[in-house]
């Protein structure tokens, strides 16, 4: 596999296009990131934050357009090719979607287990340091149930983690969580950001996502109306809808 | 001596004989049943539609004839035509473990479209490919939630079971009527029978219970 040059992105969509039914969802959206970079995509429910999000790790296949990481095009009807790629692409739920019937540590595990084909032995020690990492060894042991909503997130966080992922996707990872639990998982995700992951967020926590941006973007109706650094378009953005918007989310208390 | 307790006691371990019979019938077709009912289920949740509609067709035909009708059509009709010498003891369990199946598969069916359907979305996000996550994110799921519906398939099924003394299958109900008949203590020995199936009844709940709370996830209520 080709070695990206450091000027050449990690992952880019060109021309991503999704209808359900009649209904077009995304118009067309292109983005790129490099390696190291945190974007976060910003707008109204319905703007197509999901929808995008999914469609990069092709859990929504796009109707048009072309997703390559590091230079090579993505082709999803090759499913071997498919599964490699996704094991490269880390995803984190809104409503985590752990294993329910696996413990935080078979959470992790599964994926070195079943998909990397790793050793029991060493899938464990690996995912035992995942969990460490995000600050959950005691609870290896525990099922999904037993846990908080913050203590969930972090374990699919840590399951992401032990594939080795070359980029992550974060589709609001804390809006599902009681108010008191949104900081261990931000914590959880700065961390990432300082050990140099790439990431693409989707939040409508304004404060947390301008702290730790280096571009926001903002969406609407399936198109990407304006993106740049996070004191631009949160406070002074070029589009009338984005100001409206960012001003809206704002007062909404917005600073995580 | 042909008092009525003479009679029951001097057949019950004839009788019990037939117990081991019921049994291996209806554990037989049990298990053929999921064997069966499994692939059926997978299938019809996952598959291409012409194969939705075979197997729905399946489904339709072995719960919509009655128990008798389909022994005799297997047993007299069709292997015969086929020319498979089969014992009545071997169609029994052919037969109720097909009816069996497409109970079963309709247990499993609905207990796979009860999972979330974010489980598949975190599985394939891990780079499962489908097979692999439905074998090991799935089913798993599904199996626990499937328990209940098998303890009901397991009371229904040995209760069928009876139904095969028209082949001639040695089991608890032919015995009992093999006695009766000869004895003429008729209402001893169908009520031993009766018992001796609620007793079975209710051995096999209490285990499949038992399963129940030993797979059951820590944490749910
Ligand atoms: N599977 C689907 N079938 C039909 N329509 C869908 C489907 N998934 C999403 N949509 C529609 O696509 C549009 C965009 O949804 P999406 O979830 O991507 O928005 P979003 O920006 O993530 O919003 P939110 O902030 O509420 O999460 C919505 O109008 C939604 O109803
Ligand atoms: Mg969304």
């Amino acid at each position: 596999m080709a070695k990206a040059s450091p000027s050449e992105p990690v992952l880019t969509l060109d021309g991503i296009r999704k209808s359900f039914g009649s209904k077009e969802i995304l118009c067309g959206v292109d983005l790129s990131i490099h390696r190291g970079q945190i974007k976060v995509l910003i707008g109204p429910s319905g703007a197509g934050k999901s929808t995008l999000l999914q469609c990069i790790n092709f859990l929504v296949v796009p109707d048009g357009g072309r997703i390559s990481l590091e230079g090579q095009p993505v082709d999803p009807s090759d499913r071997k090719a498919l599964c490699r790629y996704r094991q490269q692409v880390g995803m984190i739920f809104q409503d985590f979607n752990l294993f329910d019937h696996l413990t935080a540590l078979g959470n992790v595990e599964i994926g070195l287990v079943r998909v990397k084909k790793m050793k029991r032995s060493m899938a464990r020690e690996r995912a035992l340091a995942e969990l460490e990492r995000v600050g959950l060894a005691r609870h290896a042991h525990q099922y999904p149930a037993e846990l908080s909503g913050g203590q969930k997130q972090r374990v699919s966080i840590a399951r992401a983690l032990a594939l080795d992922p070359k980029v992550m996707l974060l589709d609001e990872p804390t809006s599902a969580l009681d108010p008191e639990l949104i900081g261990e998982v931000h914590a959880v995700i700065r961390e990432l950001g300082a050990a140099g992951m790439t990431m693409i967020m989707a939040t409508h926590q304004i404060g947390f996502a301008r702290a730790l941006a280096q571009e926001i973007i903002f969406m609407e109706n399936g198109v990407i109306i304006e993106q740049g650094p996070p004191d631009q378009i949160l406070d002074d953005a070029q589009c009338q809808r984005t100001r409206e918007f960012c001003a809206k989310i704002t007062e909404l208390g917005g600073h995580g | 001596m042909n008092t009525p307790l003479g009679v029951l006691q001097q057949s019950l371990p004839y009788l019990l004989q037939g117990v081991w019979v019921t049994l291996v019938v209806v554990l037989g077709s049990l298990s053929l049943g999921l064997l069966v009912g499994l692939p059926l289920a997978v299938g019809q949740v996952y598959g291409p539609k012409p194969l939705k509609r075979l197997i729905g067709i399946y489904v339709w035909f072995f719960r919509g004839i009655p128990l008798l009708v389909l022994l005799f059509l297997f047993y007299f009709g069709l292997f015969p035509f086929l020319h498979l010498d089969l014992s009545a003891f071997v169609v029994a369990i052919i037969v109720l473990g097909s009816i069996s199946s497409a109970y079963q598969s309709q247990i499993l069916r609905g207990a796979i479209l009860s999972i979330p359907e974010g489980q598949m979305k975190a599985a394939r996000a891990i780079g499962m490919s489908d097979v692999q996550a439905i074998r090991h994110i799935i089913l798993p799921q599904a199996f626990r939630l499937a328990v209940p519906g098998w303890s009901n398939e397991y009371s229904v099924l040995l209760k069928d079971s009876a139904v095969t003394y028209a082949l001639g299958v040695a089991e608890l109900m032919a015995r009992a009527h093999h006695v009766a008949s000869r004895t003429y203590q008729h209402l001893v020995l169908y009520l031993c029978a009766g018992f001796i199936f609620m007793i079975l009844t209710f051995l096999g709940t209490r285990a499949l219970d038992a399963l129940h709370r030993r797979v059951k996830l820590r944490g749910y209520s």
